[in-house]
């Protein structure tokens, strides 16, 4: 009975919608299974306040205060009334420069991931659909050579040429992480390509481009998600080194961009710990997040792995 | 068989490298201001000055003989001259490899050696508290960005209990023998001690999930059916299987190390590659730093030769790939 109930109800509705219906009821799915990781639940908690608190930090935060020629507090003073994470050279709130930086950090980790991933999904998904041509051996050579130069130097050598702004930041951690991706989704489009319904589509003379788009990138799609989320931890921290290293954009505050501030004024030898310490820990607690998100649907995705 | 596996991982070695030289090449050439340009930035140079440096630098002739030239010089070692020493590049990295290639080696052993360790422990009782504990701790080091480890390690123990030196290759006293050997460990410690922390991390996770992998098989059923002790069997069958992955991605890792190298020694002070990479950021030297790129470059290149040759010895099946 309820076969012909189910068959019935799925000659109702267009194909288009069965798709999306499909679709749907596999993310539903992977949702209850990501649910019941604990390690996903919390880190996808932090992920949230820090991204509503980078939304936020308008409201929390007025111009004038993170401006050094407007702000009220006493310069290099430890934590005191109003300035709970103390106070830097200018008299900034520490805790204000915190909030603010969470912009810039957030925005350079996920832009760069949009890029990086972009990149890695078009080469990988191209390279692994050619898998064999000569199209794939050329693309495989070019991401292997990326993942083996050392990239983070390249990045160095890279910003330092073409000079510090936000947005060569992130072109730079963008052009320098998509290998591993690429890799990644390579083999994935690899298998992929091989099951029979791509072979089936083909035989109904779909074109290259249809097959790409309609049946193969659906199917790596979950890969690329959880891919992204890991890379966003790594753009993160690779922002933190380019700043650290004065490669970042001074005028745009960011988490290294203030680390890198307190260390360059001689806040260690001082001992003006309030200064160095939260935005570290801003770092490490938004990069945490992230990479327990992506471990989590990683092992949502992977069933192979489930249970660790 | 293993000839033709060899000669395949140093062709494509060479290849690399060539790729490496091409990159280097066309990168501060075709980039916003070329040589000439550059210097003009960092120093402040008349019109007829820069022409002059445009000279020098060949800069005048047609891209593809420039090309030429370029790699004719850096065969014969030739990196151009640092703007900051005036002294020949290669001239000016070699006076800091020692302290580089001390740091990194110690630090990658001990991040080796903690990582594989732990990651050994962990995933052999997985779920067990040790491997709760050491799995969120490495995660949390992991999520780290090395150079503010660093700078809390320094704060901590170099500041406020002064344990260590807070920074330098030596104290510059005239120590020798013994004494000068404590001295330069003492100053090692910190900036060993971040890249371990950073590093062993990542090895600990990566060992411990390849380390699970193995865990299942058949193999290790037959290996305990047959009467091995727990230990026997750890040992013998599943660690020898489930090192040969996690060595493949330490290798591969390299590279990045060279790249945390370089905030580490910017932070303790360490006169190695890394301190001069970042003195030469800051002075637009950009001799230096191509010279940096490069022999970072064929320093991982090596690395990876190596790590695949041994590879296939070690593992048979990997040449049918």
């Amino acid at each position: 009975m309820t076969t012909t109930d189910t068959a019935v109800t799925t000659l109702t509705v267009s194909p288009r919608r069965l798709v999306w219906q499909r679709r749907l009821d596999a993310l539903t799915r992977s949702w209850v299974l990501y649910r019941h990781n604990r390690q996903g639940i919390v880190g996808l908690g932090f992920m949230l306040f820090f991204i509503a608190l980078a939304l936020a930090a308008p409201l929390l935060v007025s111009p004038e205060d993170i401006e050094p020629a407007t702000a009220q507090g006493q310069p290099n003073h430890s934590p005191y009334a109003g300035y709970p994470l103390g106070t830097d050279n200018f008299g900034r709130s520490v805790l204000d420069l915190v909030i603010v930086g969470s912009r810039i950090s957030l925005l350079v980790g996920v832009t760069a991931t949009v890029v990086a991933v972009s990149l890695g999904a078009t080469i990988g998904l191209v390279s692994g659909y050619y898998g064999g041509t000569k199209i794939d051996v050329g693309l495989n050579a070019i991401t292997n050579w990326f993942l083996v130069i050392p990239w983070l130097i390249l990045a160095i050598v890279l910003s330092s040429i073409l000079g510090a702004s936000v947005w060569i930041i992130i072109v730079v951690i963008g052009v320098t992480s998509w290998a591993q991706p690429a890799r990644l989704i390579r083999a994935q489009a690899l298998s992929v390509r091989a099951r029979p319904y791509v072979e089936r589509a083909r035989v109904l003379g779909c074109s290259d481009r249809a097959i790409l788009s309609r049946h193969i990138l659906p199917n790596v799609a979950p890969v690329i998600f959880a891919n992204a989320i890991l890379t966003v931890a790594v753009a993160i921290l690779t922002e933190t080194t380019l700043s650290i290293l004065g490669l970042g954009d001074a005028t745009a505050i960011s988490w290294g961009v203030i680390i890198e501030q307190a260390f360059s004024a001689g806040a260690m030898t001082n001992g003006y710990w309030w200064w160095m310490v939260p935005p570290g820990i801003a770092i490490v607690c938004v990069t945490l997040s992230f990479t327990m998100c992506g471990y989590a649907l990683d092992e949502v995705l992977n069933p192979k792995l489930r249970g660790r | 068989m293993r000839l033709r596996y060899v000669a395949r991982k140093l062709g494509w070695a060479a290849v690399t490298l060539l790729f490496v030289l091409c990159f280097n090449f066309f990168l501060f050439r075709i980039m916003p201001g070329d040589p000439a340009g550059l210097l003009a930035r960092s120093q402040r140079l008349t019109e007829t000055e820069i022409a002059e440096q445009r000279a020098i630098f060949g800069l005048d002739k047609p891209l593809l003989s420039q090309f030429w030239t370029y790699l004719q010089e850096t065969f014969s070692g030739n990196l151009g001259t640092s703007y900051l020493t005036g002294l020949p590049v290669l001239e000016t990295i070699g006076t800091r490899v020692w302290p580089t290639v001390l740091l990194v080696g110690v630090g990658t052993t001990a991040a080796v050696w903690l990582g594989l360790r732990m990651g050994i422990k962990g995933g052999w009782r997985r779920g067990s508290t040790f491997d709760r504990s050491s799995l969120y701790g490495s995660l949390t080091l992991y999520s780290t960005p090395e150079g503010w480890l660093g700078m809390m390690l320094l704060i901590i123990f170099a500041g406020s209990f002064g344990w260590f030196p807070v920074g330098g290759y030596d104290s510059g006293e005239d120590y020798t023998g013994l004494a000068h050997v404590i001295d330069v460990a003492k100053h090692l410690f910190l900036p060993a001690a971040t890249l371990a922390l950073g590093y062993g991390a990542s090895y600990m996770i990566v060992m411990r999930s390849s380390l699970l992998e193995v865990k299942d098989e058949d193999f290790i059923a037959t290996a305990r059916a047959k009467g091995l002790t727990e230990t026997m069997v750890r040992r013998r069958h599943a660690v020898p299987n489930a090192i040969l992955p996690s060595f493949t991605l330490i290798v591969l890792s390299f590279g990045f190390v060279l790249g945390g190298a370089i905030v580490i020694e910017t932070i303790f002070s360490y006169p190695g590659i890394g301190l001069l990479t970042y003195q030469a950021i800051d002075a637009f030297d950009y001799p230096v730093l191509q010279g940096v790129f490069l022999i970072s470059s064929v320093a991982v290149v090596i690395a990876n030769l190596f790590a695949d040759v041994t590879y296939g010895f070690l593992d048979p099946r990997i040449e049918e790939v």
